[in-house]
């Protein structure tokens, strides 16, 4: 751990030298999304309503999916960009260091501009929690923080599974975008507006479903099944970085360098 | 005009190497599409009466959009031009007996076509034939699909002189970042990316109608599914080549003036 916060004080400063660009990228950051939330806005506003969900309550879904995914962008960076690491066979010098794999990709690169993004999750999180009418208990806010990081574990479980196929098809693979950005947009709005198929496969495969909207039943106080379980499920991200982590290991050993 | 056109020709094969990358971006367009259309049937089987457009015409809207992705979207920028202009290496370029306005926009032109042909047509293949409610529209009427065409490549002209406005920024700049980001997530809010603009509130239709980037996306869109009628289309291909027009000319002017003061050090 101590290694992983010098990597980080250390890009940290590098990415700060170059001061102006960091903050229109961080600027750039902030109104993406914020883009996309004005036009949730506005289609709520339009149609007055989503069965079942008020606005504030889908916002609240959209918050904790972005900060999520800001925060595995910004730290999981190193997976997201993997591909660098073997296309120029710099891949070669992890492995001869004393240290394992995971926590020097990890490392090797982290994109603090999504401090913007995060800003803008921050103040969809207000919103949606200003305007819905909560009795936030400990249990609840605990649920709620557990639903951040199991949805950024789960993103980082992609990263990382996008990133084990690098070794063997050496370059990145664009379909992972499918599961990372199209997995942030669908899980933005609650799971159950979709389509059986796609409820099942981002519940049961890939645990947005997990992550957001069952613990979200039970934080606006309609789940169905016992407290302890609900607030529980975020954990269910956990069973998906496994495998990821596994095949990790049998990618690593099937590595052979591109470099010279 | 031979330089311009052969111009063209390269880049459109040069876009047409990269066959694996567009695969990917079917894909994922596809499942972009079927996802936005489930979040409008969502909302519109919770109130669908009375709305400003029916929801057979916003799947069209949905698909078109991601069927056209590369032709019309501004988010699409060539770092090549970027690194020209930020390199120094808009010596050569200055050096070679053209006049550089047409050359770029031709290169922007060409760059979006290529990509665009390789993805258009299979995605069309597959919306075609997908179950409803997810299918895909035909056009409203015969004419409408060939003024749909018509708007969709002077809407195309039109996003190559916004672009090009973009990259003569760059002059001024000189980091390309800044000024790309704001300008595309401004530009495809209000061309009706993110959300169709007849959905948007009165207000800001009237400011999104004030701007050109609606005439790049909306308006051809709904002139596909007969939303903008064959009287109004034609008036609006009018509106676009006032705006095409003043945007080039924008863009040639500020690009002459940059020229003048463009400084290359290092040898």
């Amino acid at each position: 751990m101590r290694l992983y916060f010098k990597y980080m004080s250390i890009l940290f400063k590098s990415q700060m030298q170059y001061r102006t660009s960091f903050l229109l990228l961080c600027a750039g950051q902030f109104f993406v999304p914020f883009a996309v939330f004005a036009g949730m806005y506005f289609l709520f506003e339009r149609f007055g309503g989503l069965t079942g969900w008020t606005f504030h309550e889908a916002a609240l879904c959209f918050g904790v999916i972005q900060m999520a995914f800001s925060l595995a962008e910004c730290f999981a960076r190193g997976f997201d960009a993997f591909s660098n690491l073997i296309v120029r066979g710099n891949f070669d010098r992890l492995l001869v260091r004393p240290r394992g794999t995971v926590i020097q990709v990890l490392g090797s690169s982290f994109e603090f501009t999504r401090f913007g993004r995060m800003l803008q999750s921050a103040v969809v999180l207000g919103i949606a929690v200003n305007g819905l009418s909560i009795a936030w208990t400990p249990a609840k806010i605990i649920t709620l923080l557990l639903m951040i990081i199991g949805g950024v574990v789960v993103f980082s479980g992609i990263y990382i599974l996008a990133a084990t196929f690098c070794f063997w098809t050496v370059q990145g693979l664009e379909v992972a975008n499918i599961f990372t950005d199209g997995g942030r947009e669908m899980a933005q709005y609650p799971l159950d507006i979709y389509a059986k198929w796609v409820t099942r496969f981002f519940t049961f495969i890939i645990p947005f479903g997990a992550v957001s909207y069952l613990p979200l039943l039970y934080i606006l106080g309609r789940a169905d099944g016992p407290d302890l379980l609900c607030m529980a499920m975020p954990l269910a991200s956990l069973l998906f970085l496994a495998p990821c982590l596994a095949v990790w290991r049998i990618g690593v050993r099937h590595y052979r360098s591109t470099g010279s | 005009m031979n330089a311009p056109l052969s111009l063209l020709k390269m880049r459109f094969l040069m876009g047409l190497q990269y066959r694996a990358a567009a695969a990917a971006g079917i894909l994922t367009q596809l499942f972009f599409g079927l996802i936005l259309i489930m979040i409008y049937v969502a909302f519109y089987t919770h109130n669908g009466e009375a709305q400003p457009m029916m929801l057979k015409e916003v799947v069209a809207y949905v698909w078109l959009q991601q069927m056209f992705f590369a032709l019309i979207v501004l988010w699409q920028f060539d770092g090549e031009l970027f690194g020209l202009i930020t390199g120094g290496n808009i010596a050569y370029e200055l050096c070679r007996p053209w006049r550089l306005y047409p050359i770029w926009y031709a290169k922007l032109l060409a760059a979006r076509l290529a990509s665009a042909s390789l993805r258009c047509v299979p995605v069309a293949l597959v919306v075609f034939i997908l179950p409803e409610p997810y299918r895909m529209p035909l056009p409203a009427s015969p004419a409408a699909s060939l003024l749909f065409i018509l708007t969709l490549l002077s809407g195309l002209l039109l996003v190559a002189a916004i672009s090009m406005l973009v990259y003569i920024s760059v002059f001024w700049t000189m980091s390309p970042v800044g000024s790309v980001l704001m300008i595309a997530v401004a530009g495809e809010f209000f061309a009706g990316m993110i959300v169709p603009v007849p959905l948007m509130p009165d207000w800001m239709q009237t400011f999104a109608g004030l701007l050109p980037f609606r005439w790049t996306v909306d308006f051809p869109f709904r002139v596909y599914t007969g939303h903008i009628g064959v009287q109004e289309a034609l008036a609006g291909i009018g509106i676009q080549m006032i705006w095409l027009a003043a945007l080039a000319a924008a863009g040639q002017w500020l690009m002459g003036r940059a020229l003048k003061r463009v400084v290359v050090q290092g040898g």
